[in-house]
């Protein structure tokens, strides 16, 4: 029996993360027609970023005619965590991963593919990272497309109701876990209250810089409370 | 200002922060306080953007909080992403034909 190359069995593994960002970018793709973009900008901003909140903030921030260094310091803080993986990934890279494959292959590194290239089974090799980063790129990218262009055809009532399909996910990230650790519920509910104090009292501050100050402060007074020990995930 | 420039700055920082640390770093993060920073992150980022936007998100509050109930209560039941987040739209859809 022949052994299936690298490239195909990341192909293979990434399956499940492209369907699944088929229909989590079909909300994006909504939001962002919601919000004023054309398909080909919606389609443009999937297929650079590769990123949902970060995505979703991004299109918050261009709707609201934000400025560049507000964009930029709400993508930093937003996709930091990014930082953190590519650091734990790269202990786990194989020999066949040269310079040039880590320039590369570190466009693909999202939550999913990180989870995925984390639990392989020995080395990751460039063509098996290129395999899941493909499909999954498929997925996000097709879905943003036909989310996009729905959003143009479909009843407002039904577009209306989709636009809390992005958050629908997001709380379906947060929740679990703050269920089964007392420090990730610490950490949702006092970035959920900051932020609505910042809503409501501090008027002058945008969205984008919201979100950046209540998430550094809560994570950080969660990190001196509950600092993690190295063998938790 | 245009949409191009502003998809470049996102492209481009959310490049730079996977690709400066995955092709350069080989060391290990030894601080403790920055390793729990940065796993908690990803939560308050998200707690954050969606309270209290996800109220605002259908153009009306009231359908909006159905569904936001809908998300709360499916995903505490550890539902999959993607049958909590139809499910909250659906809530949402359904309570708008109702009442508007």
């Amino acid at each position: 029996m022949k052994k299936k190359s690298d490239f195909v069995n990341g192909l293979i593994s990434g399956i499940p993360i492209g369907l699944g960002y088929l229909s989590v970018s079909f909300g994006f793709g909504i939001l962002a027609s919601s919000l004023g973009l054309s398909v080909f900008e919606a389609f443009m901003i999937s297929l650079t970023n590769l990123t949902s909140a970060g995505q979703a903030a991004g299109v918050d921030i261009i709707a609201a005619k934000g400025t560049l260094i507000e964009m930029a310091a709400v993508q930093f803080v937003i996709n930091i965590r990014y930082a953190l993986m590519a650091i734990s990934l790269s202990q786990k890279l194989s020999g066949k991963f040269t310079f040039r494959h880590r320039l590369l292959a570190a466009y693909g590194i999202t939550d999913e593919i990180f989870a995925v290239c984390s639990a392989k089974d020995g080395e990751v090799t460039p063509n098996y990272m290129y395999g899941v980063i493909i499909i999954s790129t498929l997925g996000w990218t097709s879905g943003t497309f036909l989310g996009a262009y729905a959003g143009q055809l479909l009843p407002s009532g039904v577009t209306a109701a989709l636009g809390l399909m992005l958050y629908g996910m997001f709380v379906a990230v947060i929740i679990p876990p703050a269920r089964k650790h007392k420090s990730v519920l610490f950490t949702v509910i006092t970035a959920a209250a900051l932020s609505v104090v910042c809503k409501y009292l501090i008027k002058s501050l945008s969205g984008g810089l919201s979100v950046i100050i209540c998430a550094i402060i809560s994570a950080a007074v969660a990190a001196l409370i509950f600092p993690k020990e190295d063998d938790e995930e | 200002m245009s949409i191009a420039i502003y998809i470049t700055v996102m492209a481009g920082v959310t490049y730079a922060i996977r690709m400066i640390p995955f092709a350069f770093f080989t060391k290990k993060i030894k601080s403790k306080f920055l390793k729990s920073f940065l796993y908690y992150v990803p939560y308050a980022v998200l707690s954050a953007m969606t309270f209290p936007a996800i109220f605002y998100s259908t153009g009306n509050t009231v359908t909006a909080a159905v569904g936001t109930a809908a998300a709360l209560i499916l995903a505490y039941f550890d539902l999959p992403l993607i049958v909590v987040a139809i499910s909250a739209s659906a809530a949402a859809f359904v309570t708008g034909l109702i009442i508007l």
